[in-house]
């Protein structure tokens, strides 16, 4: 089944990293994309490029900034083909953001 | 017998359907057959088998008629043929108790949701009993039992024993999940003491070469076979002055044939020392700079501060009130009852009655439980 492991951090916390820290988690966000399991990735910008969209009224409003006000925002996004949710949180944990301070959501994705 | 089968036909069934509820409603399909029949016919040669091919057969028939009506055709991995439930009495089924217990104890499930369908799937009681035991209405028990079947399948929690890189973290979940429903029971309401001490031996048993399993076994025998000398009448009775006659001693036994087995694998973990514990406290003199020594490296494992506040009781009790006391000072537990009683013992038995008696006070304003206020109201009345 798949999952999606979605990556909230706080904004910049990779920018603080020394150099080699910061390549070797660049490393590890990679092997993790080139995972035979991994079906889709995306990393996101900062969240200050987010717009918010809803419709009222047949008016299309927009508001500046994520959805959530939180300090944690949502960084980026892997599905992942996984054979059971402990495979898929495996997969999780070898993200590098969780150990930097970060969270990753695990959801399963609805089957087609 | 019921009670016993239950867990074990459960979990066949889970693992043959991979379907909670489909598992549950057969089980309970073929058990109330047997029910029916049984008092009659006698019991078949395998009654296990044969509950087990029942709830099978039952279900299948169940999934047929649905897929008739529905048209669906996915729902199970092509069904052998249906079994005659009568010529059922060779076969062993595997014993799949195992892979149930990892499911139910799953970390990605809610505590209280683990908690309550490990009693629920292992245990086999009633969701009413054990709404009782925690003290929520029926209706809340079922939507919690509810959830965590839902997350199960919807998130495709595995059926099965974790990989060794992972067994030890969960593992620990397991144990967890066992001792706090041991600890609820410790208050008494539906047994669950018993029934932890029960899904302790079926893990002991399947996992034979666990030194924490053991030990926690260990752990709760122990300590239940001294539950009926606990109370006199409403009162709390201290460990010193409890009538040893009112415990459990084959029990006691038992318990440490457990802990030593532990041992001998090894064991050096905190339910193997707390055991340890529990079984020097259990003797006719008790080692107290021995037990001191153990809370010492339970201490170390833990970082708890309680563990330190035990630890410097086993100091006075060894003979050093006024080390202990020293120990208790250095304790950051302002809020919490046993601080301030033990630090009120201590303070009496250094003759420092008036100090003592603020100490007691402060524990009598955090007591919560009418045995515990009637004690400490003792106490104060002494000094």
């Amino acid at each position: 089944m798949q999952y999606a492991l979605m990556i909230y951090a706080e904004p910049g916390y990779h920018e603080v990293l020394p150099e080699a820290e910061r390549e070797a988690a660049r490393a590890e966000f990679l092997a993790l994309a080139d995972d035979a399991r991994c079906v889709a990735h995306a990393q996101l910008q900062p969240a200050e490029t987010a717009t918010c969209v809803r419709v009222a009224g047949g008016r299309t409003l927009m508001t500046d900034g994520p959805f959530a006000d939180t300090k944690e925002v949502l960084g980026g996004v892997y599905v992942v083909e996984a054979a059971n949710l402990d495979e898929a949180i495996e997969l999780a944990a070898r993200i590098p953001t969780v150990r930097l301070g970060g969270v990753v959501e695990v959801r399963p994705v609805v089957a087609p | 017998m019921f009670r016993d089968e239950w867990g074990r036909v459960l979990a066949s069934l889970v693992g043959y359907l991979h379907d909670f509820d489909r598992a549950e409603d057969a089980a309970q399909e073929a058990f109330a057959i047997a029910a029916e029949r049984w008092p009659e016919s006698g019991l078949p040669p395998s009654p296990g088998a044969w509950l087990v091919t029942t709830a099978r057969n039952r279900a299948i028939d169940r999934i047929r008629r649905e897929r008739t009506l529905a048209g669906k055709i996915h729902l199970l991995p092509a069904p052998e043929a249906v079994v005659d439930e009568f010529e059922f009495g060779e076969t062993v089924i595997k014993d799949e108790r195992l892979e149930l217990i990892f499911t139910c104890c799953h970390p990605a499930l809610p505590l209280e949701g683990q908690v309550a369908l490990t009693l629920r799937a292992l245990g086999g009681l009633e969701t009413a009993e054990i709404a009782r035991a925690f003290l929520v209405s029926e209706e809340t028990m079922k939507r919690r039992l509810t959830r965590a079947k839902t997350k199960i399948k919807a998130t495709g929690i595995p059926f099965a024993v974790p990989a060794a890189h992972l067994l030890p973290d969960r593992l620990d979940a397991v144990l967890a999940v066992i001792y706090l429903i041991y600890n609820e029971g410790y208050s008494g309401r539906v047994d669950l003491g018993s029934e932890a001490i029960r899904l302790g031996r079926v893990l002991g048993a399947l996992m034979p070469d666990e030194p924490e399993a053991h030990g926690l076994l260990a752990l709760m025998m122990i300590h239940q076979a001294r539950q009926r000398a606990r109370f006199s009448g409403e009162d709390l009775v201290l460990l010193g002055d409890q009538d040893r006659s009112l415990w459990d001693h084959a029990q006691i036994a038992a318990g440490r044939a457990e802990l030593d087995r532990a041992v001998a694998l090894g064991g050096r973990g905190a339910y193997v020392i707390q055991a340890a514990i529990a079984s020097l406290q259990a003797a006719e003199q008790i080692d107290w700079p021995r037990v001191a020594e153990l809370y010492q490296r339970l201490a170390d494992l833990t970082g708890s501060a309680v563990v330190e506040l035990n630890r410097a009781v086993a100091i006075a009790q060894a003979g050093d009130p006024a080390a202990a006391l020293r120990a208790v000072e250095r304790l950051d537990l302002d809020g919490y009852l046993y601080y301030h009683s033990t630090q009120g013992e201590l303070l009496r038995r250094l003759g420092r009655d008036a100090e003592a008696r603020a100490a007691y006070g402060r524990a009598l304003e955090l007591a919560t439980s009418t045995p515990e206020q009637r004690f400490l109201t003792r106490r104060l009345e002494e000094l």
